[in-house]
C-alpha cells in the first residue's frame, strides 16, 4: 500500500485529478448549503440574465440560479457514476469470475454474450431501453450499469484464466476449499486491481452517458436539474445564452478529465505491468 | 485465405441471431402490456385499440414468447419490419433505407479523416517521444476524451455559426438550394458537414493517436528495429517500413473496436444538427414510443456493427498472414 501511494505521489497529474474529484464530492454533498439560490424557484423578472454578481454563472428561462442547478447537478452526475459503474462491476465480475473459473462451455458461452453485447452501439441499445421504461434517475443508474458490464467481465475473466492455474490456487481446491472459497478467498483479491482501475474509468464514461441521454431529455428529468438537461434547455437559447450552455458541458469535462487521470495515476501506480496493456480510457458511445 | 474469410462468415451467423433475439428482448422489457402507451408521440394513437392491435399482430402478444420470436425472426428475414406508429404510418423499411445513407457517408467521411490524421500524429508523437509536439497532442488527447461530444457541438455552433457566421448550423442543405448551380450545390453540402465532421472526429481522432503512439512505442522498442537500423538504413526509412507497417496492425483492431462508439455517436451528432440520418430517427422513435422502428433500428445498426468488424477481421486476415494461420490452428 505504502509503495502505490509513493508511486502515486510522484504523479502529479493524477494528484490533482484526484483532488479536484474530492472537492467535486465534497460541493455534491452540500449542495443545499453552498448554493445561493434554490436551485427550483423561478424569478420571472431575472430570465436569462447574464453573469452577475447575483447570479455568478447566470439565469435560464425560468430564471432560475445557474450556479445553484449546477451545484445540484453535481450530485446526480456522480450518483449516477457511482452506482451504474458499481452495478456494471458486480454484473462484470460475477459473469467473468464464472467463465473463468469454470472454463469450457460456460466461458464459450459468457464470451458470446459479450461479443454479441458489444456488437449494440451501446447509445443506441440505451435509447430503445428507455423508450419502454420511464427515465429517472433510478433507471438511468440501472440501464448504465447493465450495459456497460461487458469490459469488467473481459478483464475478470482474463485474470482467473491465469490465476487458477497458479499454485496457491491449486493447492486450496486439492484440500478440498469449495469453489466459492477458492474464487472469494483465493483468486478475486489477486484479480481486483485491474478492475479497480476499470472502475476508476467506467465512471467518467458513465457521467457522459449520463449527460448526453440528459442532452437528448432522454435522461434525468426535469425539474432536477442535472448538467446534461441544463445543457439541453440551453441548447435552444445558445443565440442569446452562452452562459447556459458553456458552464455546465465545462463541468462535465472537468470532471471527466479529472477522473481519467486519477484511473490512469492508480492503474499506474497499482502495477506498472497495466500500463502498456491496459485499455486507454474508453469512451462512453 | 478464402478458408479463412469463410469461417469468420460463418462465425457471425449466430451474432446476427442474437442481434434479432436481443433487439426482441428489449421489447418486453416493458412492465406490463408492451401495447401500453404505445405511439406515445400522436395524441389520436395513444392507448387507441387499433395502435395496440397492430402491435398484438405484429408480434403475435397472446402467444408464448418462442412463436413470438420465431414470428418476428421469419418476417425481419423477409425484410419486413411492420409499419411505423408515427402519423404518417409508412413501411419502417422505407424509412430506414432513406436515412441508412446519410449516417453511412457521415461515418465514412468521419472514419478517413480519423485514420488519415490519427496515424502521422500518433508516428511523430511517438518518434519524438516528450517533445513540445509529444506534449501538446497528449493534453490534446486528454481533454479531448473528456469533452462531451454535444458540449463541443454547441460551442461550435456557438463560435462559426452564430458569432462569425462562417457554417450553416442544421440540416444538409439550405433552403435555396434547388436554385444553386451545381457547385454550388456541391459546395452548400460540404460546408453543412463541416460542423458535425468536426464533432464527431474530434473524440476518435484524441483515442486513436494515443492508441498509434503507444503501438508504435512499442514497435520500436523490438530487435528487427535495432537490427534494421545496425544495418545502417536511414532513420527515415527504419520509421516509415519496418516500424510503421508494423505498429498499424493493431489498430485495424481498435479502429473495429471503436466503430460502435462512433456509429453510436451519431445520435448525438444528428441531433444537434439536424442531420437527418438513423441517429435522429432513434430520437425520433423513442420519443414517439414508435416500437417497430424503434427495434429496426437496433436491428440494422448493430447489423452494421457486426458487418464492419467482420471486414475489419478480413482486412486484418490480409494484411497479417500470422492471423490466418492462428485461426487455422484452432485458435480464435
Amino acid at each position: 500500500m505504502s509503495a502505490f501511494w509513493r508511486t502515486f505521489r510522484r504523479n502529479r497529474l493524477a494528484v490533482v485529478g484526484g483532488v479536484i474529484v474530492a472537492c467535486l464530492v465534497v460541493v455534491a454533498v452540500l449542495a443545499p448549503v453552498l448554493s445561493p439560490w434554490d436551485p427550483h424557484r423561478p424569478d420571472v423578472k431575472n430570465i436569462l440574465a447574464p453573469p452577475s454578481v447575483a447570479h455568478p454563472l447566470g439565469t435560464d428561462q425560468l430564471g432560475r440560479d445557474v450556479l445553484s442547478r449546477m451545484l445540484y447537478g453535481a450530485r446526480v452526475s456522480l450518483s449516477v457514476g457511482f452506482v451504474s459503474v458499481g452495478i456494471a462491476t458486480v454484473i462484470g465480475l460475477m459473469l467473468g469470475a464464472m467463465a473463468g473459473y469454470n472454463g469450457g462451455t460456460i466461458d464459450g458461452a459468457v464470451m458470446r454474450v459479450v461479443d454479441l453485447m458489444l456488437v449494440f452501439p451501446s447509445f443506441f441499445l440505451l435509447l430503445a431501453v428507455l423508450a419502454f421504461i420511464r427515465p429517472s434517475i433510478w433507471t438511468i443508474m440501472a440501464v448504465i450499469g447493465a450495459t456497460g458490464w461487458m469490459r469488467v467481465a473481459r478483464l475478470v475473466r482474463a485474470e482467473f484464466l491465469t490465476l487458477k492455474e497458479r499454485e496457491f490456487v491449486v493447492w486450496s481446491q486439492s484440500i478440498g476449499a469449495s469453489a466459492f472459497r477458492v474464487i472469494w478467498r483465493h483468486i478475486l483479491p489477486n484479480a481486483i486491481a485491474p478492475v479497480l482501475v476499470a472502475m476508476t474509468l467506467g465512471i467518467p464514461a458513465a457521467i457522459l452517458t449520463e449527460s448526453g441521454l440528459s442532452f437528448l431529455g432522454l435522461g434525468v428529468q426535469p425539474p432536477y436539474a442535472t448538467w446534461g438537461n441544463i445543457l439541453n434547455e440551453g441548447k435552444d437559447a445558445i443565440e442569446i445564452a452562452w452562459w447556459l450552455s458553456f458552464y455546465p458541458g465545462l463541468a462535465i469535462l472537468v470532471t471527466v478529465l479529472s477522473y481519467n487521470l486519477l484511473g490512469e495515476g492508480i492503474r499506474d501506480a497499482l502495477d506498472p505491468r497495466l500500463r502498456q496493456s491496459g485499455r486507454f480510457v474508453g469512451r462512453a458511445r | 485465405m478464402l478458408a479463412y474469410v469463410l469461417r469468420r462468415l460463418i462465425l457471425a451467423i449466430p451474432l446476427l441471431v442474437g442481434i434479432t433475439f436481443i433487439s426482441f428482448l428489449v421489447i418486453h422489457l416493458a412492465p406490463g402490456d408492451p401495447t401500453e402507451g404505445a405511439g406515445a408521440g400522436d395524441p389520436s394513437i395513444r392507448n387507441n385499440a387499433q395502435a395496440r392491435q397492430m402491435l398484438r399482430e405484429l408480434y403475435g402478444l397472446d402467444k408464448p414468447l418462442y412463436t413470438q420470436y420465431g414470428r418476428w425472426l421469419s418476417r425481419i428475414v423477409r425484410l419486413d419490419f411492420g409499419r411505423s406508429f408515427a402519423p404518417d404510418g409508412r413501411p419502417v423499411l422505407q424509412k430506414v433505407v432513406e436515412r441508412l445513407p446519410v449516417t453511412l457517408l457521415l461515418n465514412v467521411i468521419e472514419l478517413m479523416i480519423i485514420v488519415a490524421l490519427a496515424i502521422p500524429i500518433g508516428v511523430s508523437s511517438a518518434t519524438h517521444q516528450y517533445s513540445a509536439f509529444d506534449k501538446v497532442t497528449t493534453i490534446f488527447v486528454f481533454v479531448g476524451f473528456a469533452t462531451p461530444d454535444f458540449w463541443f457541438a454547441l460551442l461550435l455552433m456557438m463560435l462559426f455559426g452564430v458569432q462569425l457566421g462562417w457554417a450553416p448550423i442544421s440540416g444538409l442543405r439550405s433552403l435555396n438550394w434547388e436554385y444553386l448551380s451545381f457547385w454550388r450545390q456541391q459546395w452548400d453540402f460540404l460546408s453543412h458537414l463541416l460542423l458535425p465532421i468536426s464533432v464527431a472526429t474530434f473524440g476518435g481522432l484524441a483515442g486513436l493517436s494515443r492508441y498509434m503512439r503507444q503501438s508504435m512505442l512499442e514497435v520500436v522498442r523490438q530487435d528487427y528495429i535495432q537490427a534494421a537500423r545496425a544495418k545502417g538504413l536511414a532513420e527515415r526509412v527504419v520509421i516509415r517500413k519496418h516500424a510503421l507497417r508494423n505498429a498499424v496492425l493493431p489498430i485495424v483492431t481498435i479502429l473495429a473496436l471503436s466503430l460502435p462508439g462512433l456509429i453510436g455517436g451519431s445520435v448525438i451528432v444528428e441531433s444537434v444538427f439536424a442531420i437527418p440520418g438513423m441517429g435522429q430517427l432513434m430520437v425520433q422513435a423513442v420519443f414517439e414510443r414508435d416500437y417497430p422502428v424503434i427495434m429496426a433500428n437496433l436491428v440494422v445498426v448493430a447489423t452494421l456493427t457486426l458487418m464492419a468488424n467482420l471486414t475489419a477481421d478480413i482486412v486484418y486476415g490480409l494484411v497479417d498472414p500470422r492471423i490466418r494461420f492462428a485461426a487455422r490452428r484452432g485458435g480464435r
